[in-house]
This record gives C-alpha cells, sequence and structure tokens, in this order.
C-alpha cells in the first residue's frame, strides 16, 4: 500500500518526521518498507524570474538570461538556454551551481541507472553559464502532478511563486511516499484514509473524516430498477443515479493526489471513481446511464457461454461461476473486475450510474484467475472489502461529483444490502486479556487505546464492552482486542518469563529419530556428506533411468500447478536425484565423491490421487570418483548393517539403470530392501561422464523393522583368536558368499572369514579362479588354553573336506 | 703364548675402536673367538702344571675382551641411530595424511541444534506428513477456504484436498488431535511453496514450536524465544516482537533478533536496521484449539515457527538459499566440524 504523506496529513495533523512516522507505524504492525522521497534527485534547484534576454553571438537558437533568483541565491544570475519559451518575466526553474536534476538524456540515463544529473557552470559556445533553466521532465513531473509541466520547454511557474523559493516546495516534490506492508487481516488499511486512521490512533491526534456531505435534487428521468440475484456473491450492492454530467479538467489537487499513486487523468467522472478507491478503499463503477438498456440493473451470475467485451476491448466467454452486472437485456460489467465496453463513460456522457458494491472476495479472485483480467478494483475485491465502507464510498463520490461540479446528484438511488449494518457488540474480560498478555495493562490505557482506535469501550468492573468499528471485519474475540491493546501500548512493555505456571514436560527424540540420527552419524564416518534435494523432479528423470513403461517407479504423484516440468512429479525413488548430484559435481570439477540423502518417497495408493498417500522414508548413497568401485559403495551398505545388527545378502541383479554384471539386489532374509550398482556405463556415456557413479538405493521402514541399534558386549576370550591363510582353487561360477558360507559353517570357531585376494592365470586351468582367505579361529570364551598349531591343523583338513565334498575346491 | 694373547689384544682394542657398524662388531667378535679358540688349543701343548695358570690367563683375557665388546657395543650403537636419525629427515611442512570423514549437511546441522535446545525445556520431536489435507494445512489452522491467508502462500496442490504442505504448523493439529494438553511440542520438516527466485526456495525447511497449558501467556512467549535466541547466536542477542498476523495465532506476532553481524548498530546484513527478522509466532488462535477440541476457555498457548535454512544462513554466513540445495562436495564439506 503506497500513502504519500502529504495525503495523510489531509487527515490527521501529523507533527512528526516521515521517518518517526515509518517508526511508529512499524511499531504498531505497519512495516514501512520503504519511504521515497519525491525529490531525492532534485537539490539547489529554486524560483527564478528571467528579468533579461540577449541573443547569444554565437548561435541563432540560444539566449543568454540574467535570472534572479533571490537574495540568497544571486539577483543577477547570467544562465544560457535553449528553451524557445523563454520570456521576460517568465519565472522557472532554476537549477543552480552545482545542483541536481532528473537526467532526460535517454542515452545518459542507460549509462546512469541513477537517472541523477549533475549541472554545474560552464561556458556554452563561448558564453559563461552559471546554471540551467529548467523544464517539467527535468524535475521528473507531468502535467497532472503540476499544470504545464509536460510544454515543450521550460516550465512556466505561476506568477505567484517567490523568487529563490526551494522548487521541490513549489511543486509539490517535498514529500514522501510510504511503501507500507498491510497484513491480510487488515484490508481496511488499503487505503489512505484506513492508514490515517492508524496514524492517528498511534499518534493520539483526532482522526479528520473526509467529506460526505452532498444534497440529492429531485430528478424527472424514470427510476432504475435494481435486482441482486446472487446475493452470496453481492452482498451489497449500491446505485446512485447523477444527471448532467460534464466533461472537462480534473481539478489540479485531486490529479495530482492521482498521480503520486501513478494514475493519469482521464475525465472528472472516471477521476472520482479512482480517487474514492485510493482514498477510501471502496472500488466504484459509474455506468453511462444512457446506455443502460430497459432502466434495469441485474446482479447475477453469467450463463454458460454469455460473452463481454470489457473497457480495454477484450472479450470474455463467461460461466456460471462468474457474477456479472446486466441491464435489462446484456451484461454490462464484469462484477469488480471491470466494466463493459458498451456502457463505458465517453466525453459525451450526460447521465451517470454510480455503482458502489461489496462482491465477494473468492468469487472476484476465481473470476480474474480464471479468466486472467484483473484491475485495481479486483485487486482490491480479493483482500476484502467491507459492506460498512460501501455507503462512505458512494457519498464521498456524490460529495466529490458536486464539489467538482461535475454532475447534479440525483435523489434516484439504491442500496440493497444482504448482511446486518448493525454494529457488533462485544464484550470481554479484562482479566483473561491481561491473562493471555502476562502482564497488567492498566484499565486507563486499554480504555484509551480503544477509544483512539474507535472500539467506544465501556468498562464496567472486569467486563470491557466494545463496538467494533464496521470496517473491522477481523475482530473476533477477546484475543484480537489483546492484539489491539498490546500493539498500541507497546510490545517492549512486556517482561519475559519462562513458562511460569506450565507443567514440567520430558522432551527429547523418540528412539526412530535417535536412529536416524545414528545412521547418519555412521555414513558420516564412512565419509559421506549428507545432500538435501528437492523432494519432486522431472519425469524426464524416468526416461534417463531407462525405467521400462511399466516401472513401479512411473507411478508417480504429479503437482497439479508445478513451478515447472523440472519440478513436477513427487518422488518415488531417490536415485535420479543422488545422480543429478553427482552429475553437477563432477561438471564442476568436483572427481571424487560420496554423498547420501535420507528423506521420504512417496507412493499413491491409486492415481489420479484420491486420499493422502503413503510417505516411505529411502535411504540413497552416492559415490563417483576414477578410483573407486562396487566395493566402496557396499561397504557403506555393511557399516550399516552391522550398526543395525542385520545380516544383508546381495544377490546379483537390480535396476534397468544399473550395469547388469555390475549391480545387486539387496535382501533382508526374503525381503527386497534395496539395491546398488554401477551406473548403467550407457547411462554415462549420454550424460558425458567421464567418470564412475555408483548408486545405492535402501528401503529404510524395512531396515528400521528389524533394526537393533543395541550394543552387544562380548567378554573377550582369555587366549587370542589365530589366523590361517588359506589359498583356494575354485570353480569360476562359484561367488565369494557361497565360499564363505562353507568355510564359516564347516567350524564353530571359524568367526571370520575374509577374501583378500582374487587370482586367476598363471598356473591356476582355465575356467577357476584362486581364491585366498583369512579365516580366523576364535577361542571359546571359557577355553582353558589357547588353540595349538595341531588342533588348528585338525580344523583346517575338516574345512578343506567340507570344501572339496560340498564345492569341489581344491587347495592350491 | 702370552705374546700370542698380547698381539691379539692389541689388534683387537685397534680395531674395536674403528668398528662403525653392529655387523662389523658382529664380525670383530667371531674373529676374536676363532683367534682365541686358537691360542687355546695351543693348551695341550703346554705341560700339566702350567696348564692352570695359562688357563687362568686366558680366562682373565675372555672377560676383559668381553667386557670391552660390550661397551663398543654401546658406542657402535649409538653411532648407528645417530646416523639413522640423520638420515631419516622428513620435511615436517609436508602436508599430513588423514582419513577423510563425511559432514552432516548444515539443515542437519541447525535442526539439531534447534531440538537440542528446546528438547531441554521439555518438548518431544514430531514430524507429520509432507503431502497434507487441506483440512490439516489449512482450515484446522483457521484459513478456510476463501480466506485472505490462503494468498500470502502460494500451495502446490496434488488433488483437489491434498496439497504439498505449506508449513510445519500442519502438524500441531495432529499432535493437538491425540494429546491433551499439557503438550510442548518441536515440529521439524520439509514445507513447500510455489516461489523460485533468487531467495526462496520451492522447497525448505521449518521448525515449528508448540505449548499449550494452563495460564501460557505472551510474556512466557518472549521468555523462550530469548532464551532460544542467546542459546542459536550468542548470549548478547536481543529479541523483539512486533505486531503480525497469521491465522492460526492472536496475538501474532513478527520475531527479530539483533543483529549478529553488528550487534545492533546496523549494517549490510540487517539493512541497517539492526535487527534481523526471524521467525513468525503468536498466542495460539481459540479456533484452532477448538478444532482439536481443547478448551479455548481453559487452556492457552502459544506456537512459533522459523526457517531452518534462514537460520543455518544466519549462523553460517551462507548468502545464497540455493547453494543449500546444490549439494556440491566444496560446500558441503565445509560442515564436517
Amino acid at each position: 500500500m503506497k500513502a504519500p504523506f502529504s495525503w495523510l496529513k489531509d487527515y490527521v495533523d501529523i507533527d512528526v518526521t516521515a521517518e518517526e512516522l515509518a517508526e511508529k507505524l512499524f511499531s504498531c504492525g505497519f512495516e514501512v518498507e520503504e519511504i521515497v522521497y519525491l525529490g531525492e534527485k532534485i537539490s539547489r534547484v529554486v524560483v527564478g524570474e528571467v528579468k533579461a534576454l540577449t541573443p547569444h553571438p554565437d548561435s541563432d537558437h540560444m539566449q543568454v538570461c540574467v535570472v534572479d533568483c533571490g537574495e540568497e541565491y544571486g539577483r543577477e544570475i547570467q544562465i544560457v538556454t535553449g528553451a524557445p519559451n523563454v520570456y521576460v518575466g517568465m519565472k522557472t526553474p532554476v537549477a543552480l551551481d552545482n545542483s541536481t536534476v532528473c537526467e532526460t538524456n535517454p542515452a545518459m540515463l542507460e549509462k546512469n541507472p541513477d537517472g541523477v544529473k549533475k549541472i554545474k557552470k560552464g561556458k556554452l559556445r563561448g558564453v559563461e553559464s552559471f546554471g540551467m533553466l529548467c523544464s517539467g521532465e527535468e524535475l521528473g513531473i507531468n502535467d497532472d502532478f503540476y499544470a504545464g509541466a509536460e510544454v515543450n520547454g521550460l516550465l512556466d511557474l505561476g506568477k505567484e511563486t517567490v523568487v529563490g523559493e526551494d522548487i521541490k516546495k513549489v511543486v509539490g516534490l517535498d514529500d514522501w511516499i510510504f511503501d507500507i506492508s498491510v497484513t491480510a487481516n487488515r484490508p481496511d488499511c488499503q487505503c489512505i484514509v484506513g492508514i490515517a486512521r492508524e496514524v492517528a490512533a498511534v499518534l493520539g491526534k483526532p482522526f479528520k473524516a473526509p467529506d460526505y456531505s452532498y444534497t440529492e435534487q429531485e430528478t424527472k428521468e424514470a427510476e432504475i430498477e435494481v435486482e441482486v440475484l446472487a446475493p452470496e456473491l453481492c452482498p451489497r450492492y449500491m446505485g446512485h443515479y447523477v444527471e448532467n454530467a460534464i466533461g472537462g479538467e480534473t481539478p489540479a489537487w485531486m490529479r495530482k493526489r492521482l498521480a503520486l499513486s501513478g494514475i493519469r487523468s482521464i475525465s472528472p467522472i472516471v477521476d472520482i471513481t479512482n480517487f474514492v478507491l485510493l482514498e477510501m478503499g471502496q472500488p466504484m463503477h459509474a455506468f453511462d446511464a444512457d446506455e443502460l438498456g430497459g432502466r434495469k440493473i441485474v446482479v447475477r451470475r453469467a450463463n454458460n457461454g454469455e460473452k463481454i467485451v470489457t473497457l480495454d476491448e477484450k472479450e470474455f466467454s463467461l460461466t456460471e461461476n462468474n457474477l456479472v452486472i446486466c441491464d435489462g437485456e446484456k451484461p454490462v460489467a464484469l462484477a469488480g473486475i471491470m466494466g463493459g465496453l458498451n456502457s463505458e463513460i465517453k466525453p459525451t456522457t450526460k447521465n451517470v450510474y454510480f455503482e458502489a458494491a461489496k462482491f465477494a472476495r473468492d468469487s472476484v479472485r476465481k473470476t480474474a484467475r480464471a479468466l486472467g483480467q484483473s484491475s485495481d478494483s479486483s485487486f482490491r475485491f480479493e483482500k476484502g472489502v467491507d459492506a460498512y465502507t460501501t455507503a462512505y464510498g458512494m457519498a464521498r463520490a456524490l460529495h466529490l461529483i458536486e464539489e467538482l461540479g461535475c454532475g447534479r446528484v440525483t435523489a434516484m438511488k439504491c442500496d440493497v444490502c444482504a448482511v446486518s449494518l448493525e454494529p457488533r457488540k462485544m464484550t470481554a474480560s479484562i482479566a483473561k486479556i491481561n491473562a493471555l498478555l502476562g502482564i497488567t495493562v492498566p484499565n486507563a490505557a486499554i480504555e484509551d487505546i480503544l477509544t483512539r482506535l474507535e472500539f467506544k469501550p465501556v468498562i464496567d468492573g472486569d467486563i470491557l464492552t466494545v463496538e467494533v468499528p464496521g470496517y473491522r471485519d477481523d475482530i473476533d474475540g477477546y484475543p484480537d482486542l489483546a492484539e489491539e491493546i498490546i500493539r498500541m501500548y507497546g510490545y517492549d512493555r512486556l517482561t519475559p518469563t519462562f513458562l511460569e505456571k506450565a507443567s514440567v514436560t520430558g522432551g527429547g527424540l523418540t528412539d526412530e529419530q535417535k536412529r536416524e540420527n545414528l545412521l547418519k552419524d555412521v555414513l558420516k564416518e564412512q565419509g559421506f556428506l549428507e545432500a538435501y534435494n528437492y523432494s519432486f523432479y522431472s519425469p524426464k528423470d524416468f526416461d534417463l533411468m531407462k525405467l521400462p513403461e511399466d516401472a513401479q517407479e512411473r507411478n508417480a504423484i504429479t503437482v497439479l500447478n508445478p513451478i515447472s516440468e523440472e519440478l513436477s512429479v513427487m518422488r518415488t525413488f531417490l536415485c535420479p536425484s543422488m545422480l543429478q548430484n553427482a552429475v553437477r559435481n563432477i561438471r564442476r570439477g568436483n572427481d571424487e565423491g560420496r554423498e547420501f540423502e535420507l528423506a521420504n518417497a512417496y507412493f499413491a495408493c491409486e492415481l489420479p490421487l484420491k486420499e493422502q498417500p503413503t510417505e516411505k522414508r529411502r535411504l540413497v548413497l552416492g559415490v563417483w570418483g576414477a578410483k573407486c568401485d562396487f566395493f566402496d559403495i557396499k561397504g557403506a551398505v555393511e557399516a550399516l548393517a552391522e550398526t543395525f545388527h542385520i545380516k544383508l545378502t546381495f544377490v546379483k541383479g537390480g535396476k534397468a539403470f544399473l550395469h547388469p554384471g555390475i549391480s545387486a539386489n539387496v535382501l533382508l532374509g526374503e525381503k527386497a530392501v534395496g539395491y546398488l550398482g554401477e551406473l548403467d556405463p550407457a547411462i554415462a556415456l549420454s550424460l558425458g561422464l567421464d567418470k564412475k557413479v555408483y548408486l545405492a538405493e535402501l528401503f529404510m521402514d524395512e531396515i528400521y523393522g528389524e533394526a537393533d541399534t543395541a550394543v552387544h558386549f562380548t567378554n573377550l576370550p582369555k587366549f587370542p583368536a589365530m589366523e590361517r591363510d588359506l589359498a583356494l582353487i575354485a570353480d569360476e561360477k562359484l561367488t565369494c558368499a557361497e565360499v564363505e558360507e562353507v568355510l564359516l559353517r564347516s567350524s564353530k570357531y571359524v568367526t571370520k572369514a575374509r577374501l583378500f585376494d582374487v587370482y586367476r592365470g598363471g598356473q591356476i586351468p582355465e575356467g577357476k579362479k584362486s581364491m585366498a582367505f583369512t579365516l580366523t579361529f576364535t577361542p571359546p570364551a571359557d577355553a582353558e588354553k589357547a588353540f595349538t598349531p595341531e588342533v588348528l591343523d585338525g580344523f583346517v583338513k575338516k574345512i578343506l573336506g567340507n570344501l572339496k565334498f560340498k564345492l569341489g575346491i581344491e587347495l592350491r | 703364548m702370552q705374546a700370542k694373547i698380547a698381539k691379539l689384544k692389541a689388534e683387537i682394542e685397534e680395531k674395536l675402536k674403528t668398528r662403525e657398524t653392529g655387523r662389523e662388531l658382529y664380525e670383530l667378535k667371531m674373529y676374536f673367538q676363532s683367534a682365541l679358540k686358537e691360542i687355546m688349543s695351543g693348551m695341550k701343548d703346554l705341560a700339566k702344571e702350567d696348564r692352570p695358570a695359562f688357563g687362568k690367563i686366558v680366562n682373565e683375557f675372555k672377560q676383559g675382551m668381553e667386557a670391552e665388546f660390550e661397551r663398543y657395543a654401546e658406542i657402535v650403537r649409538k653411532k648407528e641411530m645417530e646416523k639413522k636419525y640423520a638420515a631419516e629427515q622428513v620435511d615436517v611442512t609436508m602436508p599430513g595424511r588423514k582419513y577423510k570423514a563425511g559432514a552432516l549437511h548444515p539443515i542437519t546441522l541447525v535442526k539439531n541444534q534447534l531440538i537440542d535446545v528446546f528438547a531441554g525445556m521439555g518438548f518431544k520431536v514430531f514430524e507429520g506428513p509432507e503431502i497434507e489435507t487441506d483440512y490439516y494445512n489449512f482450515t484446522a489452522l483457521n484459513t478456510p477456504e476463501d480466506h485472505p491467508a490462503r494468498d500470502m502462500q502460494d500451495t502446490f496442490y496434488l488433488a483437489e484436498k491434498l496439497l504439498l504442505r505449506t508449513q510445519t504448523s500442519a502438524g500441531q493439529i495432529r499432535v493437538m488431535e491425540k494429546q491433551s494438553p499439557p503438550i510442548k511440542i518441536l515440529s521439524p520438516g520439509r514445507v513447500f511453496r510455489s516461489d523460485d527466485d533468487a531467495t526462496h526456495s520451492p522447497m525448505f525447511h521449518q521448525m515449528e514450536g508448540l505449548v499449550v497449558d494452563k495460564g501460557i501467556t505472551l510474556c512466557d512467549l518472549q521468555g523462550m524465544l530469548a532464551e532460544f535466541a542467546k542459546r542459536m547466536f550468542t548470549s548478547s542477542t536481543k529479541v523483539r516482537l512486533r505486531p503480525s498476523y497469521f491465522p492460526f495465532t492472536e496475538p501474532s506476532v513478527e520475531v527479530d533478533l539483533s543483529c549478529s553481524e553488528c550487534g545492533g548498530k546496523g549494517c549490510r546484513l540487517c539493512k541497517g536496521t539492526g535487527w534481523i527478522e526471524v521467525l513468525g509466532a503468536g498466542m495460539v488462535n481459540r479456533r484452532v484449539l477448538e478444532n482439536c477440541g481443547v478448551d479455548p476457555d481453559v487452556y492457552t498457548g502459544f506456537a512459533f515457527g522459523m526457517g531452518v535454512e534462514r537460520i543455518a544462513m544466519l549462523k553460517y554466513g551462507i548468502n545464497n538459499i540455493k547453494a543449500l540445495f546444490e549439494n556440491d562436495v566444496r560446500f558441503l564439506e565445509q560442515f564436517g566440524n
């Protein structure tokens, strides 16, 4: 909400500076995001009178002027000008030596985005010039701001201006625009009067209401009948007939106000509607009454397929969700959004039908969105207009009609109101208000604050009775009153306490939350960096990952209104995000990396989505670099298995996006709990990756179900464990896991069997491989002596027998 | 015989002086022992009565020499060590070899710090679903369909009544429905808003706090936030409340902390104001309590919600929110303690 300082002063005697006012507004809930000083670019520019003119000796269009700028700046200043409209006796803005004005040369503006031009004394074709005579453009103003500002040449100031006076004061640039952030609960402050009421309250000054008076005169014209068929979308509709409208110029004061808000003057009638919107926050519309067919106004839902052409000459096809204002025959306005071209105010318009209404915010919003059509009026309705202000908006408009003398206010009017306009009375307990705040605000202060805010408070013992102002639809209960009181009383008067009356409660993390922290710590120890990715990605990722058409992962929930296709489907697995991380890192020259992300994947029970979907915890790991291989990522998965005391098995196989020879499904018992492997080299190639990428994804909900994070301690055996290395010749097809299983089962004392070397070729026959294992034999905790070499030999003999019998393995 | 012994003695003593290594010393000892053996083999040529005297001489000679060898062993060890020390020099300024540990993401770090601060005050942690119903995200939070506040947040919809939660406040309702006061919960998590520019990310994290009990006041909210500010930032960090609006709290406040960069004097970080907007809070709206079956005439409460990224950015001086989601190794590594 933009509010000019000068305009606010119409309603409140403001005796503080703009900065002080901003501070005050901030403290009571209206953050001033920016204060713009209108004269920021202008300095040392004063009113001067041209006393003498002589032609420039070396130029046929320039003239040498002697300018009187008053006692302070000089009575006889020589300035050269090329302006054609200069004359002796002219009063015009003079930019003195070392002054600043607005840059108007487009080429210079490009180089100098500040838009400030410095003026210094200098010679123009050999003649000294001690400044510059200025145009309106050089002051940054237009005709609406100051009459005559758009004249080609110098700005001709009125005769009544005084030489030497600061030009900013003369043309109204000595003003500030407050850009105020208004919270959604205060639509009543989306206008100058609303802000002025707050200013009056916070400064403790009286609010001087605008003049709403006007006189109705008899009319001979036939009555215009008004019918509201959709009161749910139009709680209040007011109309008023104004005849003998005349065009002409809107007075300077109103044009300037509109200009301050960035609105150009069109005609007195149209300007009044815009002015009332700014001042009162009530959107107005004016129909050319002679264009209304059938002397009728009907407010109704549009018929499906009904058409309207709005003022900006756009045609819209409507539905029953759109509210329209119709005459006896056809739509003449898109309610609250824009009038129809068929009834617009023209310079020739004689009779005007003014409309002030409250249209339901939701209806206006939905229509504006659906049609892609909006206006200052629709923005205002979307924020919420109260039925109370509607009447004041209308009255103000009629008063201005009279004040501007641009029409005759008649007695022909209507007011169809479906809501109560009775003032709302509310009572509240002062003790409860104070209990909510935690301090005791003196009754006198409560009374004073609520009086200033126009709540008409009456305090009787503990009972506070107020009358809620008609424009305060947001006031709902005693906490709202508490807020009104404390925001004016001052939040800095609260005294911090620490839950003095509250019960003691036990806090902290649940076991599940602690387990997640443990998991993250384990991965951190394994050298992994934690990543956070968006929960949505592109449907193209499914194709990139070579997922078959019928893959489960393709059953993704889509965002109905995504920012872009890249962020349009909810993740069904996390690998694509991790792959993107790897790709981004490799492209940035981060040749090696290990990352993980723990996040949810989303699974719909059915698509399109009908009920809340399931969110499942997923862990994704990514490892990339020149030196890493499958076993780096597998090692991290194994580390997790150890922490959670679960036994995972790895079975060759995996996903479409993994290397078919270097990938595995992860099983916990019979249950699939994830997969891991090298990214399919074909995908790597298509992404232009020169590093290998390994991915793993684990289904944590399944794993958590079996996880045990307790510490299991075993007392150390009295005697040390012994190791034996065995080099075995095994069939090429045998897997490490198969050999390991036999090794571990062959003797209960074998506590570990670790493969440390695989060798092919040399003396190893074709189709065979040498596998070297280190076996660890641990004596039981209660053993009386250590294993002797002979005992170990016995174990090994038995193991070798089993290996040969079960797997056809020989000792090398 | 004695001449032989004397000669051997002189020879060994001479050679001992020049031994440099244990090996040389060992070889000399071997030589000495074989020479001594040879001398002793001459004993059989002596008269029987002379043998004891000679034996004694040889024995003394042997013991004396062995002591000498012992003495020189020590000398040679020292010499050898000195050579070793001289030979084995490292450039201590060369880089060390370390095991590269991983790191937790700054969002996790801040989340854990926040949980730590509030868990100590008796808050339990609750995590609600990220895909929420319209009811939990809006309606129950006093934001019915045509409420102006719905415009404050650009919501991602998945179906007519299903959406990506725009705020962790949705979790408040789920907790209050199941649990009766006293309630102290903290609800961290991912939230989503259709906003993607230099300072906004379509996904970010919030941490919501809720206290509902008898006699909870706005002063309590301020006291708790003052404690939070001290523990998350510095002991001199101050808290300022100013009026604001959220549909689910009344009164609602915006909470500013004194700027950690300039201590409140005004700098670029705080845009010269000395204060930084950090979170929104307020007294839980009566209608919200009613929606959850909590009697608002018996219980009051407060709620606060903050952006985790915002706190992380303030704490670590991260200047771009997008960097938090790029997962660049060079970025993440810096949070490994």
